[in-house]
């Protein structure tokens, strides 16, 4: 498979902070990767190192196979969408589309056309002549998408194009995004805070944590086989159960001296021989009462807190001594104070070292 | 929300009934009393004087204001004096160069200093000091300055430069250049500082999506930040504007409206007419003049502004 | 070291670089664009500070020196005679008394000036906006807009205003007419700050039971310390370096020191001479020179900010 953009060794320092350290990173051609994090990560700083917009303090950056790293934006093959769409404001839409290419002394027929695939393909068509002050958010963010279109190129960049939005269009538009893809077949690096946009468009996911790749992995992977506690704590919504305790062998005792058999993990290295750990297991991955019973590790626990979401109930009870979540369907009826069954295969849930905090 | 607001000397007939007038002064009384000297001076001052000065422009009043009505008679006199025809034309003259040139001696300099120099707020100090100064300390030393044998032009001769010529300020022909010079680097700074905070105020993802589409810096400026700086535009001709009809000091001390008329502007006139002619008809008549003019600008930019779909700034 | 991405068949970078880029761009310090920029730069400095250092190096010079015909040169030995003598005994066309009485007056009418004009804003802008009243929005639009009526209209008819309230000749008569010409654009600044600030603190305020003047001196005030040093930048230099008002209404012996400099400078009798002349354009020149450079950053704002008109 053919790597579209490739990050060797890349660091990044302002003054005495180091921002991105060593950072290296392959995508492969046509494929969407995001880069997910909390503000601060350097997500958005690494995009804009690889669309040319920051220099970096070492390290190369190479798209489709060109060394960049000395290259202005323009010359990158590149095209980025931003968070605050970044509309020339007293352009027309059209203008604001073809402005570009003007400047670069494109034939006026090829403009027109490339224009109107981009309208086409956006549906922005009967926007052409409206200023960006008369569109809505969504239709802004569009035409935004447009101008990277028509340049027609390689990389589609996207600095957290949809947080700008209310939540009912950003969810329109994140669908789009995805058909948008499909469509296109370019490579695209989207930044964002948000998981489920990340679960939802990404064919691999790159969770950052102070300027480095906690895990580069598809949605499914992340999800499932977290690699470190940070991951499993971001990634969920609501977040992972974490339990504490110690690992011997293949039992895994809570602090609360509650025992649970984790023969059926999936460790990666032989199971060590005693060592402080932390057992996770996720909210949907929880059953209660029939569903419980078939489960390998059960206990009673008590309702305490009941909170109804409507296609689904979230219930707060204490498993070893420490607040757990499940989930369960609205139709089974559930009061404070019930005590029920609950129960978990661990072969779905999650062991991580106490220390390093990394999957065992 | 209630009369609460009523202090407690106000010893009125609360047990009455009060009539609709005295609620209308009672309520909201402090703030009316503290608004006095905004409503005195509106209603006294900009409107009052205004009217009085329009009306006995039409009288032929000469040492006092006692004359009797003339109708147009001091405007014919005016427009016939070639003085008063030699400063509008001063000002005109003076007023488009000042306007055009602070602009874009502001513009220029703005760019300039948003260029992530360094010792930027140095460069600002330097440029923007001369604001702080009076007029005529502004045109006193450029009067030295521009002084034609011991200014610039004799340093430079003296230097050895002997066909070196800068004596605009004797020349009636140039004199208003040498105003325009002053004038200049007195107002620029000023507006160099407006500009800059229009040009900060563009948002930094515009700048950098213009560099991804590949527009260069030049042209980014021109095509993209400009237009979007129309409010600061606006601001700045308004502020440049009333500065220009206003001329009075600069005029004074550079060259007291010399050489003989060749730089003496409606400001002066009114001044001299009113003051030290013993001809207040001809000077309130001048100044009636000086009125229209900013009301033949102003309305039209009201209207532009204010008026037409609603929309306040 | 570094591996380009090799894909199938197709060449390395040759051709791209000559170095393998890597890490921050070179860049020459002195670039064609940085060297035009400084210069432009510097060349308009120059523009703005000549006349600065043609002030202070005439001002130090002797007569002699003078007349030798060099305006850039530096004084041979520098003295201050020339000082001393603009502020003490320059001639002004009525007396020979220097700059110091027109410093006074200057003072006796910026400082009193100041305070009133600002003090009658103040209140003025807070009316405007928590305390309206029907009409008073009209009033503050006629305001604003006879800032922009040129003083010469309103000027003959304050003159007989104030000569029938016999203060005409007097500091009360150029004080006055400061407030009043100072109240449009400071209103509108303190009406604007005031309209910024959130309105809970006044509502708690008046459901407390505080009355119209408690409020302002107890709780707007203490809050307004910004927009306070804003105003006073603009009218200490703007009544400073007034030349108008001053010659019209304060009365020869009131005279500011802006009104004394020009008849000093442009009313003397018998060979000018240019360093008191520059000496006394220095002195005049020191306050608000002083205020602006201690003031800094807040004079640009007070600038912006009495630029911000409607």
């Amino acid at each position: 498979m053919q790597t579209s953009v490739s990050i060797k060794d890349l660091s990044l320092n302002f003054g005495s902070v180091k921002v991105l350290e060593h950072l290296n990173l392959d995508i492969a051609q046509g494929e969407f990767i995001v880069l997910l994090g909390p503000s601060g990560c350097g997500k958005s700083t690494l995009l804009n190192c690889i669309a040319g917009l920051l220099e970096v303090s070492d390290g190369q950056i190479f798209i489709n196979g060109k060394n960049v790293t000395w290259k202005e934006p323009k010359d990158r093959g590149i095209g980025m969408v931003f968070q605050s769409y970044a509309l020339y404001p007293q352009m027309t839409v059209e203008k604001n589309l073809s402005f570009g290419l003007r400047v670069a002394g494109m034939p006026k027929d090829e403009i027109k056309a490339r224009v109107e695939r981009a309208a086409e393909i956006l549906q922005i068509g009967p926007l052409l002549q409206r200023k960006p002050a008369n569109l809505s958010g969504g239709q802004r963010q569009r035409v935004a998408i447009g101008r990277a279109l028509v340049r027609d190129v390689d990389v589609f960049l996207f600095d957290e194009p949809l947080s700008n939005l209310d939540a009912k269009l950003r969810s329109d538009l994140r669908v789009e995004i995805k058909r948008l893809h499909q469509r296109l077949k370019n490579t695209m690096i989207y930044v964002t805070h948000d998981q489920i946009e990340a679960l939802t468009l990404a064919d691999r996911i790159a969770i950052m944590k102070n300027g480095v790749i906690q895990q580069l992995a598809d949605p499914h992977v992340i999800y499932n086989k977290p690699t470190n506690l940070y991951v499993a704590g971001f990634i969920g919504s609501p977040s992972m159960n974490f339990l504490s305790g110690t690992l011997q062998g293949e039992i895994f005792t809570a602090d609360d001296g509650t025992k649970i058999p984790v023969g059926a993990y999936d460790f990666a290295a032989p199971a060590p021989g005693s060592a402080k750990a932390v057992l996770g297991v996720r909210p949907e991955h929880i059953f209660l009462g029939d569903a419980a019973n078939a489960m390998p590790f059960k206990t009673p626990a008590e309702i305490e807190i009941v909170e109804p979401m409507g296609s689904e109930t979230l219930a707060w009870t204490k498993v070893a001594g420490i607040p757990v979540t499940f989930r369960c369907s609205s139709d089974i009826p559930l009061a404070v104070g019930d005590k029920v069954t609950i129960g978990f295969d661990i072969a779905r849930g999650s062991l991580f070292d106490a220390k390093s905090e990394n999957r065992l | 929300m209630a009369d609460a607001a009523v202090p407690a000397g106000e010893a009125t007939g609360i047990s009455t009934r009060p009539s609709a007038l005295r609620k209308f002064f009672l309520h909201n009384l402090s703030a009316k009393v503290a608004a006095i000297p905004m409503v005195a001076t509106v209603l006294i001052v900009f409107i009052g004087c205004t009217i009085w000065t329009i009306y006995y422009s039409f009288t032929n009043s000469k040492l006092l204001p006692t004359g009797k009505f003339v109708g147009l008679d001091q405007y014919e006199r005016l427009f016939a004096t070639s003085r008063w025809n030699v400063s509008v034309w001063n000002l005109v003259g003076y007023g488009a160069m000042s306007l055009v040139f602070t602009l874009v001696v502001g513009f220029i300099l703005a760019i300039l200093i948003d260029q992530k120099i360094r010792f930027e707020s140095a460069f600002r100090t330097i440029m923007l000091y001369p604001f702080a100064l009076s007029f005529i300390v502004t045109g006193l030393v450029w009067q030295w300055i521009m002084n034609p044998t011991l200014g610039l032009q004799g340093t430079l001769r003296n230097l050895g430069w002997t066909g070196f010529t800068f004596d605009w300020i004797a020349n009636p022909r140039m004199v208003l250049f040498a105003l325009l010079i002053a004038g200049l680097w007195h107002g620029t700074g000023f507006c160099m500082v407006l500009m800059l905070a229009g040009l900060r105020s563009v948002d930094d993802e515009v700048w950098k999506a213009a560099r991804v589409d590949g527009i260069p810096t030049w042209r980014t400026y021109i095509s993209i930040v400009l237009p979007m700086m129309r409010g600061v535009l606006v601001t700045a001709v308004v502020i440049i504007g009333s500065g220009i009809v206003r001329l009075y000091d600069l005029v004074v001390a550079l060259t007291n409206g010399g050489p003989g008329i060749s730089s003496e502007v409606p400001a002066k006139y009114v001044f001299n007419y009113m003051f030290s002619g013993g001809n207040i008809g001809q000077g309130l008549a001048a100044a009636t003049m000086m009125l229209l003019t900013v009301l033949i600008i102003m309305i039209p930019w009201a209207y532009l502004e204010f008026g037409g779909k609603g929309k306040r700034i | 070291m570094s591996q380009t991405a090799t894909m199938a068949g197709s060449p390395s970078v040759a051709h791209d670089d000559v170095v393998e880029a890597r890490g921050p761009r070179p860049k020459p310090f002195f670039t064609p664009k940085k060297i035009m920029l400084y210069t432009a730069l510097v060349f308009f400095s120059l523009y703005y500070l000549f006349p600065l250092y043609v002030m202070l190096t005439t001002s130090l010079k002797t007569m002699p020196e003078i007349r030798f015909g060099n305006i850039f040169a530096l004084p041979q030995a520098p003295n201050f005679d020339a000082w001393v003598k603009a502020w003490t005994s320059a001639c002004t066309g009525l007396n020979c008394q220097g700059l110091s009485p027109g410093f006074w007056n200057s003072v006796k009418i910026t400082i009193p000036s100041t305070i009133v004009s600002i003090f009658i804003a103040a209140v003025n802008g807070y009316a405007l906006v928590n305390w309206r009243f029907k009409g008073s929005e009209v009033f503050f639009a006629i305001l604003i807009f006879g800032s922009f009526i040129p003083y010469q209209v309103m000027l003959y008819p304050l003159v007989m205003i104030t000569r029938e309230l016999k203060i005409f000749g007097t500091l009360q008569a150029v004080i006055l007419i400061h407030t009043v010409f100072g109240m449009p654009i400071l209103t509108l600044l303190f009406r604007n700050y005031f309209a910024s600030l959130p309105q809970e603190l006044f509502k708690a305020a008046r459901v407390d039971g505080a009355g119209f003047w408690r409020i302002f001196f107890e709780i707007m005030l203490p809050m307004s310390l910004p927009i306070f040093v804003v105003a006073l930048i603009l009218q200490i230099t703007g009544i400073w370096n007034d030349f108008l008002f001053g010659v019209v209404f304060a009365g020869t012996q009131n005279y500011p020191m802006t009104v004394q400099l020009n008849n000093i400078v442009n009313s003397a009798q018998g060979t000018p001479e240019y360093n008191v002349n520059m000496a006394a354009t220095v002195l005049t020149g020191l306050v608000p020179l002083t205020v602006y450079f201690v003031s800094g950053k807040w004079f640009v704002r007070g600038v912006a900010a009495g630029a911000v008109k409607g």
